[in-house]
């Protein structure tokens, strides 16, 4: 569903532009949950927004569904990937209805039957009809980002890829959207690429894992490897035992 | 519906219909504004002042605006002259009412050029950045750069005297700030999640600028313009009163001030009374853009 082949991304241009990924390849078949861990400036960001689209890689070939994307996506390409952001409190415009929100995909991909497919998005994220008219700073962290699931659902794509989704969130309430996104996972079909730090998050929800570590691709393995400890790369493992010794300090 | 029942449609927290709830929205901006007693103070002010040019025929006689009596010059204050005459004996009581009308003009029409001119150039340029932010805020340097009302001067001299050109030279000298505001409030937002996320919905580049990021800059960039309005009358008095704004007989504010000037020490509500005409609207606008400010901030916070 999603592959990736030998994808630079860089930042700035010509010589002086900065390699914020080289060479990245991976392959994520339909249906599955492919996470990619690293430190922050590892360039798992910078990977996840060459899938998306929303940065033009280099070099490389960036598939999707079995089409290459082009630097422009049209707007069916823009239609099998949506994304949810990290940050709950940025990714909802700050003067629009939590319905104005989930209106705008519609009305752009042309899709009818608005007033059927708010209330029931709205119904599958855990929301109900006294949010609908709500505007972002009248609801909490995790309610926004239920918000921000809604509205990339709602246009029925094939891949999600979502980007630290529960790092801005409380820890109760990370669960919460955990479970939320196994769940619609499993109704939807949905093929999911997750970035993010924490490899219990990774573990909770993923079932391959790839490593990043200064804009490479380091190592690709198995969350039940990484569970029995057995990865081949030195910053895997510095990466398991700095989780393991801040669980036990916890 | 009654009054009670209809106060709970409007507060409902869960709307029926996206009607209701936009109608819900708007009641309690209009509660929060008026619960502001200096915001309610301005809005009042600018409404009396739209009555009355409205209804400027009916409060005064529309012939005692440009009428002269050369035996009623420079009267005082009496029963067939509320407000006195002045040195052509015109009842300024009359010139004042017809007055509001050609100061509203200007007002609207400036407002009218600025605002679209202003974010026409100041969302293009802060969300494109580059060569079109460059080439545009350039420009918009050149127009900063001369002192306002002796931009103002030159355009309305070259234009010709007039209340048209009046507005036109206003008009132009008034934008850039506007155009420097849209582009600063459109960079903070340009990267923003929820416009990533639009572009990944499809959305096309006009529908982003127009959809996403100028529902954001407007608020700042209409405020901004109720507290210019002050400015914008006073330019235009000023206009008015070098000879290059509204010509006589028209009753324009500014001129009634400079008539008076000459007799100013014996006569003086020749030039008072228009004078005090121009400081209440100023105020009014400039309260009713404070509280438009502070109801926008609750909004935002």
């Amino acid at each position: 569903m999603i592959r990736l082949d030998r994808v630079t991304v860089r930042y700035g241009s010509g010589a002086h532009g900065i390699a914020a990924a080289r060479d990245i390849s991976f392959t994520i078949a339909a249906g599955e949950v492919f996470g990619l861990v690293g430190e922050s400036g590892s360039g798992k960001s910078t990977v996840l927004r060459a899938v998306a689209g929303l940065l033009p890689h280099a070099e490389g070939i960036v598939e999707l569904a079995g089409e290459a994307m082009p630097r422009r996506r049209t707007r069916a390409q823009r239609r099998l990937l949506q994304m949810v952001f990290q940050d709950p409190y940025g990714s909802l415009h700050p003067s629009q209805t939590v319905d104005q929100a989930l209106a705008a995909p519609l009305r752009i991909h042309g899709l009818r039957e608005g007033e059927r497919r708010i209330a029931e998005s709205l119904r599958e994220v855990g929301l109900g009809p006294e949010h609908r008219f709500r505007f972002p700073h009248q609801l909490s962290g995790g309610q926004r980002q239920r918000v921000a699931i809604a509205r990339a659902l709602i246009v029925a794509p094939r891949i999600l890829l979502l980007d630290e989704p529960t790092s801005a969130l409380d820890v109760s309430v990370q669960a919460e959207i955990l479970n939320l996104l196994m769940r619609l996972r499993r109704e939807h079909g949905l093929t999911m690429l997750m970035v993010s730090h924490d490899l219990a998050v990774i573990a909770h929800l993923c079932e391959r894992v790839g490593v990043m570590q200064h804009g490479a691709l380091v190592e690709q393995t198995t969350v039940d490897a990484l569970a029995a400890g057995t990865v081949t790369h030195a910053h895997t493992r510095e990466l398991l035992e700095s989780s393991a010794r801040f669980e036990r300090d916890r | 519906m009654s009054g009670a029942g209809l106060r709970a449609w409007l507060l409902d927290p869960v709307p029926a219909s996206r009607r209701q709830a936009r109608i819900g929205r708007w009641y309690r901006a209009a509660l929060a504004f008026g619960g502001n007693g200096l915001a309610m103070a301005g809005l009042l002010i600018v409404l009396a002042l739209v009555l009355i040019a409205i209804a400027a025929p009916l409060i005064a006689d529309p012939q005692a605006a440009t009428l002269q009596s050369l035996t009623d010059r420079l009267q005082p204050a009496s029963w067939a002259h509320p407000f006195g005459t002045d040195e052509l004996g015109r009842d300024i009581f009359a010139r004042t009412v017809f007055g509001a009308r050609i100061t509203l003009t200007i007002v609207a029409l400036v407002g009218l050029i600025v605002v679209p001119v202003g974010l026409g150039i100041g969302l293009p340029a802060g969300y494109f950045g580059g060569a079109v932010d460059a080439v545009l805020m350039r420009l918009t340097d050149i127009f900063l750069a001369f002192p306002r009302l002796v931009l103002a001067l030159a355009f309305a001299a070259a234009l010709g005297p007039g209340i048209v050109n009046a507005v036109v030279a206003i008009a132009l000298t008034t934008w850039p700030p506007y155009a420097r505001l849209a582009r600063a409030e459109t960079m903070t937002r340009r990267d923003a999640e929820f416009v990533q996320a639009a572009v990944l919905q499809g959305a096309s580049r006009a529908s982003i600028l127009f959809r996403q990021i100028l529902p954001l800059c407007l608020p700042s960039v209409v405020i901004r313009l109720t507290l210019d309005m002050a400015g914008i009358i006073i330019t235009a008095a000023g206009l008015g009163f070098l000879g290059l704004g509204a010509q006589p007989p028209a009753p324009e504010w500014g001129a009634m001030v400079a008539s008076g000037r000459q007799v100013l020490l014996d006569q003086w509500w020749v030039a008072t009374i228009p004078g005090i005409a121009i400081f209440i609207t100023s105020v009014g606008f400039n309260l009713f853009g404070d509280g438009l400010r502070d109801v926008a901030d609750a909004r935002g916070a």
